[in-house]
């Protein structure tokens, strides 16, 4: 399998990293590598096996409806990189 | 009739529906979910702030508040749902995704019966309803020097976050809008969120798009979005319409857009988000899957109480009201449990006098009691007045100890201080005058002080008996039974003549 120039721009937009042309090669090389190792999956016998979205054997793991105390104002501040009055501060977003 | 529905093409609305489940907890994490009047980032733990290595753990109570309004809504219950990731650059959710559902939803296929005025009911499709987490609020601000920036509050963030998706089954913004009010009745009904569309926890965005009349196509859709209130959403959809049907008449094609509801300016086009729509779900890997049985789907099935249109549709045959009567008192639960408390109270009488009773308990609870809890600011369960009390009021009425007129006033006393209607009669001297002679001597006076209208009464206007009932109940305070007192007048009047 593997990746082509288009998909790794769109990859780096999605993610909002800028990229030069070596780096977009290097990248399509080394996820076509990544999704190399995929391809092993494709040579195994899955007749019969239920798909499923998780390998654990759990289900209905919940939590009741009991509220806890949060952190303080001041903890959760000094962890962004800039604050304003109370809020955590960041650069303009489209609406 | 909308503007569009006299031209030649049809109005196709869907609408998609978020309400905020009232839990103690979010959804994923142990901080309150109650945080309207907190200070910003005070309902923050590293799980709901993504920390790196937190792990969340699904609110039980939000699954079942979900499966609740699904089965509400007539939706089915698969055994098998889970939870995804919804990734998206935007800073309003820390971890870079919303943990939603795709694929496998708590719930799907129902319908909504709604009803626009002198139109039959129309059963409206629920696609589905699942359930995500809310985002964190940001305002955006511009600094001195222009520059603009956004700040954040993540008190918001990882509350539970219910999204009703409707079926393009809408054919107008009336319709449109009867179905928001009807699907916030039974969110309030039930009582999984307080549903309160100014207050940001009932939000709605719609798609609209046209089509020539009898085609099955869709046209093109718009997305409209930053709708505040039911006559905003009605008023979006109007206005889309109206230009989409300009649009088309001039020969031009509608762009599928999302647009945003400007108030007093209409649907101006938002700047897209360019490959926004490219989520990259996954299944979430932090979250078994949630399995229900029927057992556990029936258990939360039992608690639902009597809905709306059932309830209204009985309050109609067992107590032979009219539709608009039984339409208002049902429009609330607690209105309509009051009422039925009201009836309760009087068990015993026959059904003819039961079905009385229920009329007149309907008269007052729609009449007075409403105006008086409107103008005082209070809901019916704040009301300080007893459903056996006003049915004990209205027993008074029935045999006559007190007359209508005195009623009112009896009511309104009962209201303000929420004591029994007898002692409120005692206390306010408002026992009936039914005594044949105290009857007489107070028309004597009043016939006596009123030689002019008694003269013309005598000429043949009809019109001065009502004037000298109102001065004889005027002279009695309203005590005097009015039959027996009209009755006394004009046989007096005769009489004399
Ligand atoms: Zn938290």
């Amino acid at each position: 399998m593997s990746i082509d120039r288009e998909t790794v721009l769109h990859i780096a937009k999605l993610a909002r990293i800028a990229l030069t042309d070596d780096e977009i090669e290097l990248f399509r090389s080394q996820l076509s590598d990544i999704l190399g190792h995929f391809d092993v999956l494709d040579g195994i016998d899955t007749d019969g096996i239920e798909p499923t979205a998780q390998i654990l054997p759990l289900e209905n793991v919940f939590a009741p409806d009991v509220s806890r105390p949060s952190l303080p104002q001041a903890e959760v501040l000094k962890l962004a990189p800039l604050t304003d009055d109370g809020y955590l501060r960041v650069r303009a977003v489209l609406e | 009739m909308t503007s569009t529905s006299a031209t030649k093409y049809e109005t196709v609305i869907g609408l998609e529906v978020h309400v905020q489940l009232q839990t103690r907890r979010k959804m994923f994490c142990g901080c309150s979910a109650d945080y309207a009047d907190a200070v910003p980032n005070t309902h923050v733990c590293p799980v709901c702030m993504a920390l790196p290595g937190v792990l969340p753990v699904i609110n039980e109570k939000a699954v079942e508040s979900t499966v609740m309004t699904a089965l509400a809504l007539n939706c089915s219950i698969p055994a098998y749902s889970k939870f995804d990731r919804k990734n998206y650059p935007y800073p309003d959710l820390l971890k870079g995704y919303q943990i939603s559902q795709y694929d496998l939803p708590l719930s799907e296929r129902g319908w909504l019966e709604v009803e626009v005025e002198e139109q039959p009911p129309r059963r409206i499709g629920i696609t589905r309803v699942h359930l995500e987490e809310d985002t964190a609020r940001l305002t955006h601000k511009t600094d001195e020097a222009g520059e603009s920036y956004s700040l954040l509050d993540l008190n918001r963030s990882g509350v539970p976050l219910m999204e009703i998706v409707g079926e393009p089954d809408l054919r107008s913004p009336e319709e449109a809008r009867a179905y928001l009010v009807k699907l916030r009745q039974i969110l309030r009904y039930i009582g999984v969120s307080k549903a309160n569309m100014e207050e940001g926890n009932f939000r709605c965005d719609a798609n609209i798009s046209l089509r020539p009349r009898g085609a099955t196509a869709y046209g093109a859709r718009v997305e409209v979005k930053n709708m505040n209130s039911f006559r905003a959403v009605e008023n979006a959809l109007r206005f889309e319409a109206e230009r989409q049907t300009r649009a088309l008449d001039a020969g031009a094609s509608i762009t599928q857009e999302t647009r945003g509801w400007v108030e007093g300016e209409g649907t101006v086009s938002q700047r897209s988000k360019e490959g926004a729509d490219d989520y990259r779900y996954f299944p979430e890997p932090d979250l078994p899957p949630v399995t229900l049985t029927a057992a556990q789907v029936e258990a939360i099935r039992a608690p639902l109480p009597e809905l709306p249109d059932a309830r209204r549709r009985r309050f109609e045959q067992e107590f032979g009201l009219p539709a608009y009567e039984a339409n208002l008192l049902t429009e609330s639960r607690a209105r309509a449990e009051y009422f039925e408390r009201v009836i309760a109270a009087g068990a015993g009488s026959g059904d003819a006098s039961r079905r009385k009773r229920a009329r007149a308990a309907a008269n007052w609870m729609i009449g007075d009691f409403a105006r008086l809890l409107h103008a005082s600011g209070l809901e019916i369960d704040d009301a300080r007045i007893s459903p056996a009390d006003l049915c004990a009021m209205i027993a008074l009425v029935e045999d006559g100890a007190i007359s209508g007129t005195s009623a009112k006033a009896v009511f309104e006393e009962m209201f303000q201080s929420g004591r029994a209607p007898a002692a409120v009669v005692r206390e306010l001297g408002l026992e009936q005058i039914s005594g044949s002679d105290e009857i007489a001597a107070i028309v004597d006076r009043v016939l006596a002080a009123n030689e002019k209208p008694v003269a013309e009464y005598r000429a043949g206007k009809q019109e001065a008996l009502k004037f000298l009932v109102g001065q004889a109940m005027r002279e009695s305070r309203g005590r005097l039974n009015a039959a027996a007192l009209t009755e006394t007048l004009t046989a007096k009047l005769r009489e004399k003549a």
